[in-house]
């Protein structure tokens, strides 16, 4: 899982790589921006950050076309940001006011776009499974060839409803992607203290659905994944798995004690495996960016995030007679 | 010694049938068994098996024989040499003993009256007046409302287990699978969490999916989707995506099904907003509110009553008949005493309200028809009228619709009432297996008489 120079990667541009460099960067100046809000009493409740999983969302974006569509867990702030919707929305959800894309009504967990073609923001571990499998089947009814990338974590690959799922994404075809975020924890219990087969992928070959291990922290690695399973799902080949392996450098919410894991393992992952840090040293040492190109997208980026979180603080809260509107269509 | 081969009840809810065919003629050897007849019910046609050895001697029931009733003699079987003669005649053989038909006639109690309200000519003022009518079972009306919506409508499809191939386990999908094909009338595996999932995420996709939960107790494996995910998307996204789908199937007591399978979920349902919830009573009911569940954006659970669906009742003939949702009926008109009752709940207050008239008490009965909006003017406008209410149901009775009921007349029309309001429910208990227990599990329609007789200080 070693960084692979330029050289390795003859089909990836410098625009691309720009582009993933600026997509990853504002996912995780985005939570960093959240944490800080949180700390501030300005966000509330539970609220997840995807701080270090950032490459599995951009590199898995970068594989889509209009119209597939996207479902997952509760930690989605990077989903949201990574499939085109505007931070200002997402973080004035945060806050719970009324420029939220929910008018402040779902909070950090539950947001949606149908524009965008995200559909949640699911607050109870491996729902988001059969829904997603769900918003293919009505794809695949509808006719038309787009997919849906279902997100779950490995704490939700035990939950019996994923499985049930499987069966019938491969029993009927569905035009589903599977991707198991296994950042190696369920909140504070380790894959290896959950689950006695720790290849989570490989669960899915006894219901015949293909699938593998892609390293989740190499943008480009989770890319070429992504096309490899977005064609198996388009060809009408049914359903796909992907078990990216990445890690949160934060704690599950953010009242996590981390008491499970050591400081040093959560440091080495940083500094040896970041995924911005790859596609930076990418950049710079395949003379395709210079720091100051680098910096320039760094100030860039900032100024957005402070932007969104001047927007989610000025973002009145919702008007009272909220709490009555969207029972009923 | 001759044999009698008795009409047999193939499910727990069958009191008649139909000897659609004889596959032995009279002479014939059978060995136990071997199939010897088709038996049709309104569920399904079934084969019947021989259980003892012998020569058919006689055949006591002509083949394509409706309505035979369960236990009825219908041939018999002699030994070799034996003559056919020698068995009892058909005659003194229907005099079953009484021990063998007890279990039968107790497990059916509740529909043991026959199709009530056309036979004893209750008013149908739920009905349009002067639109022609014809007579149907709900059975045949679930399924005309499905059929007729498909067709209307390409993205309306039916999922659940048994749907297709198997025609329904209760039948209320026969026919649709020949009509629509397997792309919309989807059999699944027993999964019920996993498709219900599948479900939702499909209304969010497009489509207005028709999930038929083999019974509502199994709706238990999915009720985190029905609930968080179907109830409370359209709120959690700020009103950008709701979740047209329909749950249906049937809810509350069969016969003779024990606890599991035995359970009325309407007052769970009715507590959670951002869902409907529907509960038919007639033919008619089930139609119209069916039709309007499928179209309306919402979330529908759509309660139905195994019981009920053999029985008849009549519905408009001709046109685009829907029940609008919120809207009681008053199905039969009084000033003494309201009555408030839903789904198979009605079976007990109209037949009460039929004794109470002998006795000089009128009472205005209230079909709910829906359950969550429940339609509050009607019930209040007429305990208004007559000051006095009793509610009806077989769900629990702590948090039932009549406790809800009660708090709401309580609450707006406390100074009419002369009287507390009464519940009758089911009683505070799993519900037991035995006949004798079942019966006294479930309200009666001698505890509706008498509740209405306290609340009339009589």
């Amino acid at each position: 899982m070693a960084a692979k120079k330029p050289a390795d990667r003859p089909n990836v541009s410098k625009d691309e790589l720009l582009k993933y460099y600026r997509e990853m960067l504002l996912i995780r100046r985005f939570e960093e921006k959240a944490g800080q809000l949180y700390g501030m009493g300005l966000i509330g409740g539970f609220c997840h950050l995807y701080i270090g999983q950032e490459a599995v969302v951009v590199g898995l974006e970068a594989a889509t076309k209009e119209g597939d569509k996207r479902i997952t867990s509760y930690r989605d702030h990077g989903h949201m940001l990574a499939c085109g919707m505007d931070a200002k929305g997402v973080m004035a959800e945060l806050t719970g006011r009324i420029g939220g894309y929910s008018k402040g009504k779902g909070g950090s967990m539950h947001m949606f776009s149908k524009e965008r073609h995200f559909y949640g923001g699911h607050g109870i571990v491996g729902a988001q499974v059969p829904l997603g499998a769900g918003l293919a089947f009505a794809d695949k009814y509808l006719g038309n060839d787009n997919v849906t990338f279902a997100y779950f974590g490995d704490g939700a690959a035990n939950q019996g409803q994923v499985y049930e799922t499987y069966n019938m994404a491969e029993l009927w075809s569905l035009p589903v992607i599977f991707v198991i975020e296994n950042n190696q924890y369920a909140m504070g219990t380790s894959v290896k203290r959950s689950t006695k087969s720790t290849t989570l992928f490989g669960r899915g070959l006894a219901y015949g659905i293909p699938g593998e291990q892609v390293d989740g922290m190499d943008v480009l690695a989770v890319k070429a994944a992504g096309e490899k399973a977005v064609a198996h799902c388009r060809a009408g080949n049914g359903p796909y798995i992907l078990e990216m392996m990445t890690y949160r450098y934060r704690g599950h919410s953010m009242s996590d004690p981390a008491k499970y894991r050591t400081r040093e393992e959560v440091e080495k992952m940083r500094s040896e495996k970041d995924a911005i840090e790859h596609v930076r040293d990418l950049l710079l040492q395949g003379g395709l960016a210079s720091d100051d190109d680098l910096k320039a997208i760094d100030k860039e980026i900032k100024a957005l995030v402070n932007e969104s979180a001047e927007f989610a603080k000025d973002s009145p809260e919702p008007p009272l007679e909220e709490l009555w509107t969207d029972i009923y269509a | 010694m001759a044999t009698q081969v008795l009409m047999p009840a193939l499910s727990p809810t069958m009191e008649e049938g139909t000897l659609a065919k004889w596959l032995v003629k009279e002479g014939d050897k059978v060995k136990s068994g071997q199939i010897i007849a088709e038996i049709e019910t309104d569920k399904a046609t079934m084969e019947f098996e021989a259980v003892d050895e012998g020569i058919v001697g006689k055949l006591l029931v002509a083949e394509g024989t409706a309505a035979v009733k369960v236990n009825t003699p219908i041939a018999v079987l002699v030994e070799e040499g034996e003559s056919a003669d020698a068995a009892p005649a058909p005659v003194a053989a229907a005099a079953v003993p009484a021990a063998a038909i007890a279990p039968v006639a107790a497990q059916a109690a509740p529909a043991a009256t026959p199709a009530p309200v056309a036979a004893q000519g209750w008013p149908h003022s739920d009905l349009p007046e002067g639109v022609p009518t014809k007579t149907m079972t709900v059975r045949e009306a679930l399924r005309e409302a499905m059929a007729e919506e498909m067709r209307a409508n390409p993205n309306v499809f039916l999922m659940g287990e048994e749907v297709g191939e198997y025609q329904g386990a209760y039948k209320i999908s026969q026919g649709l699978l020949d009509e629509f094909g397997a792309k919309r009338v989807v059999d699944t595996p027993i999964t019920e969490h996993g498709f219900a999932g599948i479900a939702v995420g499909a209304s969010w996709g497009g489509l207005q999916p028709i999930v038929e939960f083999m019974t509502f107790n199994f709706a238990m494996q999915a009720i985190d989707h029905i609930i968080n995910s179907a109830a409370k998307t359209l709120y959690m996204s700020g009103g950008q995506m709701g979740s047209p789908i329909v749950f249906r199937g049937p809810n509350g007591a069969a016969a003779r099904v024990a606890a599991q399978h035995s359970q009325d979920y309407a007052a769970w349902y009715a507590a959670i907003p951002g869902i409907k919830v529907a509960m038919p009573y007639s033919a008619a009911d089930a139609k119209g509110l069916l039709k309007s569940a499928i179209r309306d954006p919402n979330p529908v659970i759509f309660l139905e009553n195994e019981i009920l669906y053999g029985r008849s009742f009549e519905v408009p003939a001709e046109g685009d008949f829907t029940i609008p949702f919120g809207k009681a009926s008053i199905l039969r008109a009084g000033t003494d005493v309201t009555v408030v009752s839903f789904g198979i709940g009605l079976t007990y207050a109209l037949q009460a309200a039929e004794e109470l008239a002998k006795e000089g008490i009128s009472a205005e009965v209230i079909n709910l028809r829906t359950l969550r909006p429940i339609d509050y003017d009607t019930v209040l406008a007429s305990v208004m009228k007559t000051n006095r209410c009793v509610t009806v149901e077989e769900g629990f009775p702590v948090g039932s619709i009549g406790n809800h009921i009660a708090a709401t007349i309580m609450q707006k029309a406390f100074d009419h009432l002369d009287a507390p309001v009464v519940n009758c429910t089911g009683k505070d208990v799993p519900m037991p297996y035995a006949a004798n227990l079942e019966k006294l599990a479930l309200t009666t329609t001698a505890e509706v008489v008498a509740a209405v007789k306290s609340v009339c200080y009589r």
